[in-house]
């Protein structure tokens, strides 16, 4: 009994101490096993943000351009934005340059590149890298979207470092957003900008800031840095993606582009309401309304809180552009659209920019010249030719001239760059501006094709359709062509023969204006930009404050200045406006056409009024000299 | 833009996180809890973070501070960070409070500020605002924070951010948990406890006085005044933790620290109360509109002489009250029997020390 007893006692112990042992055991387990469970969830979300990081990366790392100006005279990054080479840089790294640079990728090859156009004083440059088609490109996301605290990486060229051609990634967070920084030294304005605390230091400039799926969101230009020399502290800026886009279109015009100004001040009063200070009555804000006093509400649909805010959104605008406005005037709100003009005057920008340019670096002294090698030698005589190529007729020695082009290190030029670069005062390339008018001329011939002849005379005929209450609808008759330009509506009939009575009538916003509009029309289908006057490309502007943004070329002749805006998909004339000076509303004509054709309306307005609406009946031409001959109906319906 | 606003707390629970008990039930039920919470989890939860969260919460309880400054590279503007709903500001205790500073709230509501009190050894000020209804950090007992954890730092450094404009926030880690031993310029710091290295770069003009955040937006610690390694020169990133601040602020806020002049407390006839001269303190020439209380020389056998104030000390505290220049510790003497003891707080090169002078 006391065996089994004690026999049974041992089974009992051994029991519970296999259970006690089984239960430690188990219970070890799950304490490891919560202790590990922490680990695997942490572990999950660092490898998935880590591995979202590096797909991003790896997405953006080949659009990311490593700038280096030729002879060693400094560079920095760019980002290419178009699969036919278009990148995106700083002004203040491709300025060193001059017209030429070289560019290195990811993919370890060098290419030549060219500068297209640019921004001086929003520190931007659209250059082009040649030789290829098929370029890998960022994709710019909507940049009012990004938050203070989204994550973010740069990809640059810091310090030059990427001589190898590996671009160096620095990540952070964004830091802050509708920053304001200050014109430094005469000429550079960061409007609206971000800052981030991704490590940003000499080199950077230009190159993209991507956010955490490698997706474009700024132009790196610019860094805070304090105490320790002109190293990162974690406040570098970024021109957002959308003033980048905003300019694209005006840099692709080859132009020194302008930054716009809305023609008064505003200030923030002791309500917090943000009132306009000071006001020119030239301007086109002061034309639609706008007074001393009066509280600024909205600009582009953006809502201001601070007088700071005016500016930041004014600094993301080129010139010229019009966009819409409320403001409240004695408890009323007015929503209006106003055109903002050019913070620069005349060539006040080019001279500005001459002096903000860093002297040109050292050139590297010069190995003796072979007996040999005396094709491209600073003495030749085409080199001196060069130099004063720019007042010289556009044919006259075009290939000896560009030979012997030099660039930053006064080495030639190659050849491929040299047939991209035109050097004319006032634009980065007139290059860039010829193609474009090529392209606008060959659009509208297209359109008016039936239209366009040497020597024709325009009959439009049709209905004036009442814009008022006391009118009555009414027929109208117009006359263009042969230095000779008719309107005939109802029983009233204006005959102007001069250019200087087409001036006067869109100065004086009278009916007549639409004569101008139609003859710079005409003029410009027969005789094409190169012979209009002075034509130039513009760039891209919203079309009475709306998108997509319109190409436009402008046209003078006779003092009157004319724009041709174009909607880049339908690639049809939309608006002409003809404009007398800065200080008057221009004359603007609409077209509305049912085919993409001859138009089928048209209607004139000045300001925000329209004075004119006219449906057309029938588009004729005549040969001029041929009054009598039978007319040569042209749209559809009249055949 | 993708984002995912999910920010779950466990996601960011650090490593070192401590079991908590060692009662077997306590274990059970968390291991089943845990596992029945990670069946329903759903992944997205575990998916990128985005810091724009914390980052937003945090700024209408920034608030940006000008003052004085704006000479000879010092600036006039710093952070501070609300801590009460009724408008009291902690910062840190610098020149720019030299005047009553302008407090500019996140939505650029603009109000002038008093300074409530300060403490000295701390270097930490804290302004009051007529304002009410507003969001504050509460500012935790217990400091959990450890090397490796996330941090976000939220300041208005150089500056940048105006108005209504949101302040900057920059990512990081602690780097470490470390005594300070910094100085500035030749002088040690008055404060050598702990504080928290950063491996961000806070050390900037403007950031003294703000906020170190964690990924959850809670309240870690105020962004220090620069300062840099006693022994190395390095430039220092550092935030003094929430729990050495929380009861200098309380006390500030209940009114047990005050260096605001009590209007109740009259000016007494100068027969009556004491004076420098009579504690046997004189000053540097008083040649500036706030030259501050630097003591020139001390009358042998005076008040002054016997607790053994020295020339060179720097008088910053008269029975608890600030002296911002020679004018307010002269008006602060006048306010004191002449039968009184005065307790000074005085600054000696690197040293605080606290004397009460007897007559």
């Amino acid at each position: 009994m006391p065996s089994r007893c004690l026999g049974s006692a041992l089974v009992r112990i051994g029991c519970l101490t296999f259970a006690l042992l089984a239960s430690v055991a188990w219970l070890t387990t799950q304490v490891d096993a919560e202790e590990s469970s922490l680990l695997p969830d942490e572990q999950r979300w660092i490898e998935e943000f880590e591995s979202a990081r590096i797909a991003g990366i790896a997405k953006a790392m080949p659009s990311t351009v490593m700038v280096f100006v030729p002879g060693g005279g400094g560079g920095g990054s760019g980002v290419l934005i178009s699969e036919d080479g278009y990148a995106l840089t700083n002004f203040h790294v491709s300025s060193p340059a001059g017209t030429y640079m070289r560019c290195g990728l990811s993919d370890g090859k060098v290419y030549d590149a060219v500068v297209v156009g640019i921004d001086p004083v929003g520190d931007l440059a659209l250059i082009q890298l040649l030789g290829r088609e098929d370029f890998s490109t960022a994709e710019f996301v909507p940049s009012r979207s990004v938050q203070v605290g989204d994550w973010c990486f740069a990809i640059g060229n810091p310090f030059l470092l990427a001589t190898n051609l590996q671009p160096t990634v620095t990540a952070g967070i964004i830091s802050g957003v509708r920053r304001y920084q200050y014109p430094s030294g005469t000429l550079l304005e960061y409007g609206n900008c971000f800052q981030t605390d991704a490590s940003i230091n000499p080199g950077n400039s230009g190159g993209p800031l991507y956010d955490n799926d490698g997706d474009l969101i700024g132009i790196i230009g610019r860094a805070s840095f304090e105490k320790r020399g002109r190293v990162n502290v974690g406040v570098g800026y970024a021109i957002s993606g959308d003033q980048a886009q905003n300019f694209l279109g005006c840099l692709h015009s080859g132009r020194v582009v302008d930054h716009a100004t809305l023609g008064a001040t505003v200030g923030t009063d002791e309500d917090g309401s943000v009132r306009v200070t000071n006001i020119l009555s030239s301007s086109d804000a002061y034309r639609r309304g706008l007074r001393y006093g009066d509280e600024i509400l909205e600009i582009d649909g953006q809502v201001i809180q601070t007088a700071n805010d005016v500016q930041n959104i004014l600094a993301t605008f080129p010139s010229s552009w019009r966009i819409p406005i409320t403001y409240r005037q004695e408890g009323t709100s007015v929503e209006t659209l106003v055109r903002l003009a050019s913070v620069h005057r005349g060539s006040e920008l080019l001279e500005k920019m001459k002096s903000a340019l860093p002297p040109p670096p050292p050139a590297p002294p010069k190995p003796p010249a072979s007996p040999e090698s005396d094709d491209a030698s600073p003495e030749s005589p085409e080199d001196s030719n060069a130099k004063s190529s720019p007042d010289e007729p556009e044919q006259s020695q075009p290939d000896n001239s560009k030979k012997a082009m030099k660039d930053a290190a006064g080495e030639p030029v190659p050849e491929i760059a040299v047939n991209q670069i035109e050097v004319r005062e006032g634009y980065a390339n007139y290059y860039y501006n010829q193609l474009q008018q090529t392209k606008f001329i060959e659009r509208l011939r297209r359109q008016f094709e039936e239209a366009t002849t040497d020597d024709s005379v325009w009959k439009i005929n049709g209905t004036a359709i009442p814009v008022a209450d006391n009118q009555q609808p009414s027929e109208f008759q117009l006359t263009i062509g042969e230095g000779q330009f008719e309107f005939k509506i109802g029983n009233d009939v204006e005959r102007l023969s001069r250019g200087d009575e087409l001036l006067r009538v869109v100065d004086e916003q009278r009916d007549a204006g639409i004569l101008a509009c139609l003859s710079a029309l005409q003029r410009m289908l027969a005789i094409g930009p190169k012979q209009f006057g002075d034509t130039y490309y513009w760039g891209t502007m919203p079309l009475s404050g709306k998108r997509p943004l319109r190409d436009t070329v402008i046209g003078i002749h006779s003092d009157l200045e004319t724009r041709f805006l174009h909607h880049p998909e339908s690639e049809r004339l939309e608006v002409i406006e003809s404009i007398a000076g800065t200080d008057t509303d221009p004359a603007e004509l609409w077209f509305g056409t049912d085919n993409g054709g001859i138009p089928s309306t048209m209607q004139l307005r000045y300001g925000t009024t329209t004075v004119l609406n006219l449906q057309i009946d029938d588009w004729s031409v005549e040969q001029a000299g041929q009054p009598q001959a039978p007319d040569a109906p042209i749209n559809g319906d009249a055949s | 833009m993708s984002r995912t606003p999910n920010l779950e707390q466990e996601n960011f629970r650090p490593r070192h996180a401590d079991l908590g008990t060692s009662s077997w039930l306590k274990i059970l039920l968390g291991c089943i809890a845990w596992s029945i919470l990670a069946c329903l989890t759903p992944n997205s939860l575990s998916a990128q973070p985005s810091m724009a969260r914390p980052s937003d919460q945090a700024q209408p309880k920034m608030v940006k501070v000008y003052g004085a400054g704006g000479l000879s590279g010092l600036e006039a503007y710093q952070s501070g960070f609300l801590v009460s709903p009724a408008g009291h500001i902690a910062t840190a205790w610098s020149y720019v409070l030299d005047v009553d500073p302008v407090v500019i709230l996140h939505d650029g509501r603009r109000f002038e500020s008093k300074i409530v009190g300060f403490e000295p050894a701390l270097e930490l000020a804290v302004l009051k605002i007529e304002a009410d209804d507003l969001s504050f950090f509460p500012i935790p007992e217990t400091n959990s924070i450890s090397w490796g954890d996330p941090v976000l730092a939220v300041s208005n450094l150089f500056g940048i951010a105006t108005g209504n404009e949101p302040a900057s926030v920059m990512q990081g880690r602690v780097a470490a948990k470390t005594k300070l031993d910094a100085r500035r310029g030749t002088f040690q710091t008055p404060y050598r406890g702990e504080v928290l290295l950063l491996d961000l770069v806070a050390n900037n003009p403007g950031a003294a006085g703000g906020a170190l955040i964690n990924p959850e937006g809670e309240f870690l610690g105020m962004l220090g005044k620069e300062l840099r390694d006693r022994k190395t020169g390095v430039w220092l990133n550092y935030a003094i933790p929430a729990d050495v601040l929380r009861q200098p602020i309380g006390d500030i806020i209940a009114g047990r620290k005050t260096t605001l002049p009590d209007e109740s407390n009259p000016v007494l006839p100068r027969e009556k109360s004491h004076s420098p001269t009579s504690l046997g303190i004189g000053l540097i020439p008083d040649v500036l509109e706030n030259t501050p209380a630097y003591i020139d020389f001390i009358e042998k056998e005076s008040a002054a002489d016997r607790v053994d104030l020295r020339p060179d000390d720097l008088i910053v505290l008269v029975n608890g009250r600030r002296v911002s220049h020679q004018r307010a510790f002269r008006d602060l003497l006048r306010r004191i029997d002449r039968r009184d003891q005065v307790a000074l707080v005085v600054q000696r090169d690197n040293e605080i020390l606290d004397l009460v002078l007897r007559p």
